[in-house]
């Protein structure tokens, strides 16, 4: 390479080309070091036929998280089987998916909502979201449910109830997040340990999963040969719902 | 006269509509809106993107004069820019009062997300409304600098808009127009790719079968056009010297509606028989709705009816000579696309994404019924009021139609 008079402009332009080129390796190789490996992959088998219908589940989860009139992060749906020729409801239990390729995510217009690099949990930052519900839009599974900033007649003044969520314990105050933000199931990460692991023996477990009197919700690590979940999906013959749209989902259910 | 008066009770009305709105809204409750997690978008929504396809669609249509010199079209040249400043500043005081936090609209910028098409929207539109206030500058600059000079309280108003410029010459004219054509010709792309943006933001989700279709793109924009162009008629025609000062012109202008208005449905036609033959079951479920869900007089009278019944008749029979036929259909077109965008966001929510969802809870934010509340309403009054306000200042205080002549004393 010629070695001569460099213009100003020159100089400039070259110089510009260089600092791009070094943010984008720099910005690349700070992503790699720093993003922590997958230790978990948390997921849901759900066994219909053990399903009672008492929703014991849905009422678990909104004490566990405290959440307002409106927000229901599962449900318990009781349609017959389309084609099956009979009125017999299944039920059926209807947490966050956490899909691995969540529908929700990518459309986020400031990346509010993530998965969970160490354990593929879907989680919401209520700081940052602004409320817009497109993720709600997007979800194909209704998981996600918008914060109207309602509460309970009976339940205690806004400012007295807080919701262990993220472990953020926010208290309820109007106009303050998680009012005005999209709220979803967090299989319960509050219950973590630092480590990221659960107990199901010292309680700490999704509340669902651990109310339910029938063990119709199991829950554990899909990557881990050895837990329950793993062990039945691979005994057993599992369905997801809306396999057509690849959202690949976490959550399992046996017919 | 009594039209006018009409026109500023309704307007300031209004005002107060809107202020008690948003006094609810920030101190009484955070949301009294009828919505849910079912049907997360509803009345705002829809005239956020029914407004700002009005912004889009003048805007396109004043580039026809800035950008591309067609000089049959200079009359509204600066009445579309204004129009479409002011249609945006409504889109955004919508969608503004709609979503939860507001306060962190400035997250968008920050944390940003390349892969959202909401995120692209704003980002263009922020872009496109700087060009549109420079170009409305440039536009006005000259015959500001000329009003200043005038007596009473116009001329005081009129040297601070003009932002303390005095040159009133042609050589500063000429400068004006090419710093207004090189906004204008940005302003193209940047309107097409935001449009287009709010098509591909409903386009993209394909958890909705209604709305997941690649032809939504190109419909937002070809709708705009059409109601934009719409709404520059009516407005041209009841707007200072009004439709006896530009009968040509806006016979004319209804010609081209007219093109655009069946561009769009015949898109809309193809939508529809493609969703159909598709017998996809969400698809089946919302366009079911559309027809003959508990507002099938949406689509059969508002959008049927004015859109392409009253439309027809006075844009595509001998009528369309005359301009006061041209400027009713034009009229209908402009109600009708209220209807066009209310169809277009309710039943592509409203069908459950997992059968059984609504009767799993008895909850009012768990339904697929959905009609706005009464602030919701009122809000919506309340912004359109704010946009009829707006329209009667730019009225007074700014020459849109006409160029103010220049005093002979100046050089």
């Amino acid at each position: 390479m010629a070695i001569g008079p460099v213009s100003r402009r020159e100089l400039f332009k070259r110089a510009a080309a260089g600092a791009v080129t070094g943010a984008v390796v720099a910005h690349t190789a700070v992503a790699d070091a720093t993003t922590p490996v997958r230790k978990h992959h948390w997921g849901m088998v759900i066994d219909t036929r053990r399903c009672v219908g008492c929703e014991a589940c849905v009422i678990a989860c909104k004490i566990e998280n405290q959440t307002p009139p409106g927000v229901y992060y599962t449900v318990v749906t009781k349609e017959p089987l389309p084609g099956a020729h009979n009125d017999r409801p299944v039920f059926m239990t209807k947490p966050c998916f956490h899909c691995d390729e969540p529908p929700c995510v990518p459309v986020c217009p400031v990346n509010a909502t993530y998965k969970r690099k160490t354990d593929g949990i879907v989680v919401v930052d209520y700081d940052r979201c602004i409320g817009c519900r497109y993720c709600i839009a997007a979800c194909p599974y209704a998981a996600r449910y918008y914060d109207f900033g309602d509460d309970y007649e009976l339940s205690p003044l806004a400012g007295e109830t807080v919701s262990p969520e993220y472990r953020q314990y926010r208290p309820r105050v109007p106009g303050s997040s998680p009012v005005g933000n999209v709220r979803k199931c967090t299989f319960c990460l509050h219950l973590q340990d630092e480590q990221g692991e659960y107990d199901r023996e010292e309680g700490r477990w999704p509340a669902c999963a651990k109310t339910c009197p029938g063990h119709a919700i199991m829950f554990g690590d899909l990557d881990d040969p050895e837990s329950e979940v793993a062990t039945i999906l691979r005994e057993r013959n599992a369905v997801r719902l809306k396999e057509e749209l690849g959202t690949e989902p976490s959550v399992f259910y046996l017919l | 006269m009594m039209l006018k008066r009409v026109f500023w009770a309704v307007g300031l009305f209004g005002l107060f509509a809107f202020a008690w709105a948003i006094y609810v809204r920030f101190f009484v409750h955070p949301d009294a809106s009828n919505l849910g997690s079912v049907v997360p978008w509803g009345l705002h929504v829809a005239q956020y993107i029914y407004f700002v396809g009005l912004s889009a669609g003048s805007f396109l249509i004043s580039s026809l004069v800035y950008v591309f010199g067609m000089k049959r079209f200079e009359p509204i040249g600066r009445l579309a820019v204004f129009t479409a400043i002011v249609t945006l500043i409504l889109a955004l005081l919508t969608i503004g009062l709609d979503i939860g936090h507001i306060e962190r609209f400035w997250h968008v910028f920050i944390f940003v997300n390349p892969t959202s098409p909401m995120a692209w929207m704003i980002w263009m539109y922020s872009i496109y409304m700087v060009l549109l206030f420079v170009e409305f500058w440039f536009l006005m600059r000259r015959d500001l600098v000329v009003a200043s000079r005038q007596p009473g309280w116009r001329g005081p108003v009129s040297r601070i808009l003009a932002l303390g410029g005095r040159d009133a010459s042609d050589t500063s004219l000429a400068r004006d127009m090419s710093v207004v054509k090189v906004a204008a010709t940005i302003g193209v792309p940047l309107a097409i790719m935001f449009h287009g943006g709010v098509g591909a933001l409903f386009g993209v989700l394909a958890s909705r079968d209604y709305w997941h279709t690649p032809l939504f793109p190109v419909i937002f924009i070809v709708g705009a056009l059409a109601s934009g162009g719409a709404a520059l008629v009516v407005a041209s025609a009841i707007f200072q010297e009004g439709w006896k000062a530009h009968r040509e012109m806006i016979v004319d202008l209804g010609r081209l509606v007219l093109g655009f208005l069946l561009l769009d449905i015949g898109f809309q036609i193809s939508e529809i028989l493609i969703g159909l033959y598709g017998a996809n079951p969400g698809y089946l479920a919302a366009i079911s709705l559309v027809v003959a869900g508990p507002y099938w007089f949406v689509f059969w009278v508002v959008q049927l009816g004015f859109g392409m019944g009253v439309s027809l008749i006075c844009l595509a029979t001998p009528l369309r000579r005359d301009p006061r036929a041209v400027v009713v259909g034009c009229a209908a077109i402009v109600i009708a696309f209220v209807g066009v965008r209310l169809n277009i966001v309710l039943p592509g929510m409203s069908p459950e994404e997992v059968r059984g969802l609504t009767e799993a809870v008895s909850d009012p934010r768990v339904t697929s019924d959905y009609f706005p509340s009464a602030w919701e309403w009122i809000l919506s009054f309340g912004i359109a009021a704010v946009g009829l306000v707006i329209f009667g200042l730019g009225e007074i205080f700014l020459p849109l139609s006409h160029h103010l002549t220049r005093p002979a004393e100046q050089g």
